[in-house]
């Protein structure tokens, strides 16, 4: 327990800690924030987007920033902490030491992601989240853009720094009767991500560095006229965040199996094949980066590579699914907040998936390519998938942070207004797509049909809106008034409750 | 690897004629896509070429007789064109969202896209651009005007 309300610690007690279940509050409280600025510059874009021309943002360059503060915060400052929080909390439980490898390091890891945060949302930059040169490097502004390299490259060490830990902690501070395989499949999710993490981001941050000194004007990596190539640049990207994806979704896979078996009061199907469908994917993961290039004029066999390689990814989290539904089959399931939202999470799987095999196969992903189709399909997987399994998660840890139960009825409320604002949004992005809407527009063509569509869109967005209000109410409510927990059984489902432990004053 | 097998335990067999179910779907899906790329790849040979240039934030068109185009493009019913695509500051994408044409405009690149405009197609038809390229990318547009 780590918020003793009963028994406040002062506040710089927390901040300066390293001790594990700190450094993972101060991540959690961290990546929920931003989740909650990051939402509210969504609901400013769909706001926008409700009629043709302007309805509250003035002009184009507000909305480019806008919608690039946006993704980089929904990605690095929402996803990525909240994993390093739950990781942070759970893995020394979960392997049975008493803190992680590098205490210090950790703490060092979370408070790089401060500066790297506070220079996205200082510098408001316009290049969108991908940065593609030419327009990052000659046309957008500074110093915008230059701190938002810097930011980036500043979350990046510290997501290094993270994985490094999380794999030291798990294979060599394990306790020594505990086997790998008697682990909990979220100990290898974290082990696969973290371990994804240190192949993949390299990449990216030299590609930064290119950019940096593109910008400079002192190289000319990716600008044609000193006999560099735009397309280098998506390539280096693109490296980096096809497994990127994985990364994000990996230890939300994990946290679903966590949840699934104790709330379904069943073992899990099959572990075996979990760990066979973890491994096999952070290697296919990488075979699949130029489905996000195919219409930058790729060759015929580089096309098809690609499209096999994102194909054969698809198994390993049909694999997954199967070993939910199979897990909840015939097993008494208790429907509380967590278990709602993993099988919300699981239903709007489905879709995301199903539209990733679309984008992929190759006549069809020159008309989803670039416009709202894309925009919806990757949000009904972050938001959809990923955020679902992370918010039922914070539900089922609840307990654990705060030594109180939160409002069940609340929880609900938050629940199906966020679940079916998701399903409504995301799938009328879909549909806008398929009419032609470019991405990343502050205006569109006002036909009748596009108009209707952006506006059930935005309809769905408020849906979510209010969940999310819902959501602060009990956070901020439960975790100061709410009923103390059992915390043996929090959640009626048997003594399978983490073991919650005193700080151990040993730093 | 041994161990791994093993705790997946007996139900296995369902599993595994699960992921069977998938891969095979995914075969055919990957085929037929194969397929129906592979068709799109040969551009017939009796073509017209027009030349395309996106820049921040227009596009210009040149015709094969050397007529050039700024923001409207003619084109022919039942004529076969093939454009040959490129950017001249950032990175645009070329789209006719009516004929699913999309080809990046990549500065230093040429890329190239065909198209069969229908012999019943005459009208007026939205060109626009789908790569994020700046300030005007939302009213990066263009209009395509089929004769008969």
């Amino acid at each position: 327990m780590v918020i003793e309300v009963a028994r406040p610690r002062p506040l710089w007690q927390i901040l300066f800690s390293t001790h594990h279940t700190d450094v993972a509050l101060l991540y959690l409280i961290t990546s929920i924030v931003f989740f909650m600025l990051g939402g509210a510059l969504a609901l400013t874009i769909r706001t926008e987007l409700l009629t043709p021309g302007t309805t509250i943002i003035g002009d184009a360059d507000l909305f480019n920033r806008i919608f690039t503060v946006h993704g980089t915060t929904m990605l690095f400052l929402w996803i990525l902490p909240f994993i390093s929080g739950v990781g942070n909390y759970l893995i020394p439980i979960l392997v049975k030491y008493k803190d992680m490898a590098y205490p210090r390091l950790n703490a060092v890891a979370y408070w790089m992601a401060v500066p790297g945060a506070a220079l996205i949302w200082l510098g408001w930059s316009d290049t969108s989240w991908m940065a593609y040169p030419p327009y990052s490097t000659m046309r957008a502004a500074g110093p915008a853009a230059d701190m938002w390299i810097f930011g980036l490259k500043i979350l990046g060490l510290s997501s290094i720094l993270g994985a490094i830990n999380f794999i030291v902690t798990i294979l060599k501070c394990k306790h020594p009767d505990l086997p790998m395989m008697k682990t909990s499949l979220l100990v290898w999710a974290i082990l696969v991500s973290s371990l994804m993490t240190l192949a993949a981001l390299p990449t990216f941050t030299a590609a930064l560095i290119m950019l940096y000194t593109d910008r400079l004007g002192v190289s000319g990596f990716f600008d044609p006229a000193r006999g560099g190539d735009p397309i280098a640049y998506q390539h280096l990207f693109w490296f980096t965040f096809h497994p990127e994806v994985y990364i994000f979704l990996i230890p939300a896979v994990g946290m679903a199996y966590e949840l699934i078996p104790k709330f379904s009061r069943k073992p899990i199907f099959s572990y075996g094949s979990g760990v066979i469908a973890f491994l096999v994917l952070s290697i296919i993961a990488f075979a699949s980066w130029a489905h996000h290039m195919l219409a930058t004029g790729l060759t015929f066999t580089e096309k098809t590579v690609f499209m096999i390689g994102t194909l054969a990814a698809v198994p390993m989290s049909a694999m997954h699914v199967f070993n939910w539904l199979a897990t909840m089959w015939g097993g008494r399931i208790k429907f509380a907040a967590p278990m709602k939202f993993v099988i919300g999470g699981i239903m709007l799987f489905f879709t995301s998936g199903a539209g990733g095999v679309v984008n992929t196969t190759l006549p069809l992903d020159f008309i989803t390519h670039d416009t709202y189709w894309v925009v919806g399909h990757f949000h009904m997987m972050l938001m959809g998938t990923v955020s679902f399994i992370f918010m039922g998660f914070l539900y089922y840890m609840f307990p654990l942070i705060t030594g109180r139960m939160y409002s069940e009825r609340l929880a609900n409320v938050h629940f199906w207004f966020t679940f079916i604002g998701t399903a409504v949004v995301f799938t009328a992005m879909h549909i806008v797509g398929l009419y032609g809407m470019p991405r990343r527009i502050w205006d569109y063509v006002p036909d009748p049909t596009i108009i209707v569509l952006n506006q059930i869109a935005s309809v769905g967005a408020y849906l979510i809106g209010i969940g999310m209000i819902a959501f602060i109410i009990l956070l901020i409510r439960d975790s100061v008034k709410g009923k103390p927990a059992d915390m043996k059984d929090p959640f009626g489902i048997g003594e399978i409750y983490y073991d919650y432990r005193r700080r151990e004053p040993h730093h | 690897m041994v161990e791994l097998v093993i705790s997946m335990g007996s139900h296995v067999i369902y599993e595994w004629i699960y992921v069977g179910v998938v891969v095979s779907i995914l075969i055919w899906v990957g085929a037929e896509a194969w397929y129906g790329e592979k068709l799109l790849h040969e551009v017939p040979k009796d073509h017209i070429t027009i030349k395309v240039v996106g820049q921040q934030w227009f596009w210009t068109f040149e015709h094969p007789d050397g007529k050039r185009e700024v923001g409207t493009l003619h084109l022919k019913a039942g004529k076969v064109y093939k454009f040959e695509v490129t950017g001249k500051d950032v990175i645009h994408a070329f789209n006719i969202p009516h004929f699913a044409v999309m080809i990046d405009a990549v500065p230093g690149r040429i890329n190239t896209i065909w198209v069969k405009i229908p012999e019943d197609a005459v009208g007026e038809y939205l060109i626009q651009c789908r790569e994020y390229c700046g300030l005007l990318h939302y009213n990066m547009r263009a209009n395509l005007i089929v004769e008969a």
